[in-house]
């Protein structure tokens, strides 16, 4: 399943891109456990995915909690807690 | 009353909004702006957000706000790129009969866009430094206290 990533703020910045696509291995099934598996590239990803209490996500544009299954998703987002108004 | 959503970089005509929703017929309009701060050295504020999703959110809020009370006009202005001290970084507007509805309404929507609408705000200062904005915990609060109400 290849899924399309995008990452805002300082995680998009120390992961160096602003999004990619990747094919996770068929047990990555929930939004966390995807995180766990790009932090475990190292490098940056490790830094920016590191702390799981300060990343959120969306899943196709809408925002889940951790748990959310990935199953069928086109495009998820990685980011800080949001902070405009 | 279907919210008036709008997400740009130019300023926001804060006049002019407000005299569309003063124009409805009701009896109260209140509003809310948000100014980039002057202070700690502050040079710009940089609104970064998700060009995908950010108005979508922006709509389900006000969409939102418009199904808890009665609302003759709803308008919300949010602005993303650079910002210098002293400019407009979102307008919200709210129009209705009387003033409850409108000051609750619009307590909400700017509770709700600061913790539920997907920007991030990076502060440059003086000398060359930036740092992103740290949430605080004042605005999850703030924000909560409107969950209990469906």
């Amino acid at each position: 399943m290849t899924l399309d990533l995008v990452y805002f703020a300082w995680v998009r910045e120390a992961i160096g891109k602003d999004g990619e696509s990747v094919e996770p291995p068929e047990d990555v099934a929930t939004v966390f456990e995807l995180i766990v598996w790009l932090a475990g590239r190292g490098g940056g990803y490790a830094e920016a995915l590191g702390q799981l209490d300060r990343l959120r996500a969306a899943v196709d544009q809408r925002f889940v909690a951790m748990d959310a299954p990935i199953a069928g998703a086109k495009e998820i987002a990685i980011f800080p807690p949001v902070t405009g108004g | 009353m279907i919210p008036d959503v709008r997400l740009g970089t130019t300023d926001i005509d804060v006049a002019v909004e407000l005299a569309a929703l003063e124009g409805l017929g009701g009896g109260a309009v209140a509003s809310f702006t948000g100014i980039v701060r002057g202070d700690d050295a502050l040079i710009a504020l940089e609104l970064e957000h998700y060009p995908e999703m950010t108005l979508a959110a922006m709509t389900g809020i006000a969409e939102q706000a418009a199904a808890r009370w009665p609302l003759l006009g709803l308008t919300v202005v949010h602005r993303h790129g650079r910002l210098a001290p002293g400019e407009r970084i979102v307008f919200i507007g709210v129009a209705a009969s009387r003033r409850g509805a409108a000051i609750k309404a619009m307590q909400f929507l700017i509770d709700w866009l600061k913790t539920r609408a997907p920007f991030w705000k990076r502060e440059h200062r003086a000398g060359g430094g930036a740092s992103w904005v740290e949430p605080r915990e004042a605005d999850s609060q703030a924000a909560a206290r409107w969950e209990s109400r469906a």
